[in-house]
């Protein structure tokens, strides 16, 4: 088959890889036929994520038909159409059952477990095309994907519904909305949401679901912040305003109940403490650069929430800890349990309540993928989101 | 308290989370000595506790989740025969007597004299908090071997005992919990490009 291959930093193929097999009982194999480039493919095309292997194929956000089902699923039938997330969880675990499937325990192989257990205390979950940290499982950007536990993961699609409407259940759409969630919003709250990426987008959308009163936008690229404007949002360019400033004024001095940080590990932004973050990633003395999340975190209100969709990997320097305690912030975080939300957030979609295709700019063939990635990377205002149909 | 791996240093942490082998030693008196490998994992299963006793009690299932071992040959309800595969084509083998078993509760082992991997064991297995499962906790010595052989099986054995533990009792919540093991393995679980 054809597939979106990793290897090296700002090095993409597309290569013809061995078709994947049913390997264990409860496997299944998926003819893709949407697949998505997410903002956080990018940190792995930047090779911020450690530990990828060249050769590795990506993508986690996809969908298809069911062309095998191995013996030990007796849920999902050939030739249906579902919508994979992008973590695999056993369904079976303690934290399965209590709905945190993205921290089970299972689904990350013994041997890839070990890496994550030594950088974060605890192995994390399995994931497709997400480095050896989350298994080294093949992913989506692909003609054809194994996936295993199929019998939890997977959701089916009513006949007739186009890709384009569902795709995005994969992760974006759940992961904007746990952001959200995550923010505990209450009447009259004014959310402020760091980056107009589709996560960012997904979370105005869902903060006002949610019962926000207020959505704050912040980004630097006009486009994006047009988008997030047509969600409702009020909208600040971080090019042209002190954001904390504009914040507290807007806020009657408050600041904003619930800040999120949907933008991670690298971080734009002409400033001081961000030029230094990038030097430290260059020369290896830091991984992370999170100036977003320390604007976040001086932003906030005092007593006030703090959601972080955005993906970080390692160590940040400089973490405004003081102003965190001293207000007493919580915080909440986390890759997203893509299976805990899919039926409500599936239901919302069919009922007109969430549009999900207002963002996507380009669709592309599967063999463009390489420079999908690229324009991804390097034009940020207009490429909003890229679809792939293998 | 009648065995001295429950023995703990100071408060309630296990022996095997001991930082001074000396410290430790002195505490198991001529049972796990300084220069001995004491390995300790636990891992909580979402299953009953008699269900897992079960399958461990019957030791040929074992080499479904322990990757090194090659076979298990159960003699009698005492004696079992292990065998692992070696470098250069060739398997060693070894006889476990168990010493000690508690239905539900407990299994503990020993090497038979003359093993080339001397090593003694117990696997525990507790009730987790309601609702949780069980608490499966295992406690392994191993005894640095001499001779040749015996220093290439250190080796495959010895290097990162800790790490083996851990797969092992990984793939064992795995199996029990989800019916079957996790893998990726490149080429058939996770093509790739060469």
């Amino acid at each position: 088959m054809r597939a979106l291959t990793w290897h090296g930093r700002h090095d993409v193929r597309v290569d013809t890889v061995p078709d994947p097999k049913i390997v264990n009982p409860r496997d299944a194999i998926i003819k893709i036929t949407s697949t998505a480039i997410c903002g956080s493919d990018l940190h792995l095309y930047d090779h911020y994520i450690p530990t990828l292997k060249s050769g590795d194929v990506l993508g986690h956000e996809f969908m298809g038909e069911v062309v095998e089902v191995g013996p030990g699923n007796p849920k999902l039938k050939v030739g249906e159409r579902v919508v994979v997330p992008f973590v695999i969880a056993c369904g079976q675990c303690y934290f399965c059952q209590k709905q945190q499937f993205s921290a089970c325990d299972n689904s990350n192989p013994a041997e890839t477990a070990d890496m994550s257990e030594v950088l974060y205390g605890y192995p994390m979950t399995g994931a497709f095309g997400y480095s050896h940290l989350t298994g080294g499982y093949a992913g989506g950007q692909a003609q054809y994907a194994r996936v295993p536990y199929s019998d939890v993961g997977p959701i089916a699609i009513p006949d007739g519904v186009e890709d384009e409407k569902v795709l995005f259940l994969s992760d974006i759409l759940p992961t904007g909305w746990m952001a959200a969630e995550n923010c505990d919003i209450e009447p009259g709250d004014t959310v402020a949401v760091w980056g107009c990426g589709p996560v960012g987008l997904f979370a105005i959308q869902s903060a006002f679901v949610l019962g926000a009163e207020r959505v704050i936008a912040i980004d630097h690229y006009p486009h994006r912040l047009n988008l997030a404007k047509f969600l409702g949002a009020q909208v600040v360019n971080f090019d042209e305003v002190n954001v904390r400033e504009a914040l507290v004024e807007m806020t009657g001095g408050i600041g904003p109940d619930a800040c999120i940080d949907a933008v991670g590990m690298e971080s734009h932004g002409f400033t001081i403490d961000n030029v230094a973050d990038q030097v430290k990633a260059a020369v290896g003395l830091g991984t992370d650069r999170p100036h977003a999340l320390r604007q976040v975190i001086l932003a906030c209100r005092k007593g006030g929430r703090v959601s972080i969709p955005g993906v970080y990997g390692g160590m940040a320097d400089k973490f405004p800890i003081g102003a965190l305690m001293e207000k007493g912030l919580s915080v909440k975080s986390g890759q997203t349990h893509v299976q805990k939300y899919l039926p409500k957030l599936l239901g919302m979609i069919l009922d007109g309540k969430l549009d999900t295709t207002f963002l996507i700019s380009h669709r592309l063939p599967l063999e463009e993928a390489p420079h999908g990635y690229k324009i991804f990377k390097e034009e940020q205002n207009d490429v909003t989101k890229v679809v792939l149909k293998p | 308290m009648s065995d001295p791996l429950q023995s703990t240093l100071h408060g309630d942490a296990p022996l095997s989370s001991a930082k001074n082998p000396d410290a430790r030693a002195a505490a198991t008196p001529g049972v796990v000595e300084a220069s001995d490998t004491l390995v300790g994992r636990t891992v909580t299963i979402n299953r009953p506790r008699h269900e897992l006793y079960e399958f461990w009690r019957d030791f040929r299932n074992l080499p479904q989740f322990m990757r090194e071992i090659h076979q298990i040959e159960v003699v009698d309800r005492v004696t079992s025969r292990w065998r692992v595969s070696a470098p250069a084509g060739r398997t060693v083998e070894w006889e476990s007597l168990v010493t000690e078993e508690r239905a539900d509760e407990l299994i503990a082992w020993e090497s038979s004299s003359g093993a080339s991997i001397r090593n003694s064991g117990r696997v525990e297995f507790h009730d987790a908090p309601a609702g949780r499962g069980t608490e499966v906790r295992a406690t392994i010595v191993y005894d640095p071997p001499a001779g040749g052989a015996g220093k290439m099986l250190a080796k495959l054995f010895q290097k990162e005992p800790k790490i083996q533990a851990r797969r092992d009792l990984r793939r064992f919540k795995q199996l029990m919990e989800t019916g079957e093991i996790s893998t990726a393995a490149a080429p058939d679980a996770a093509p790739r490009a060469d």
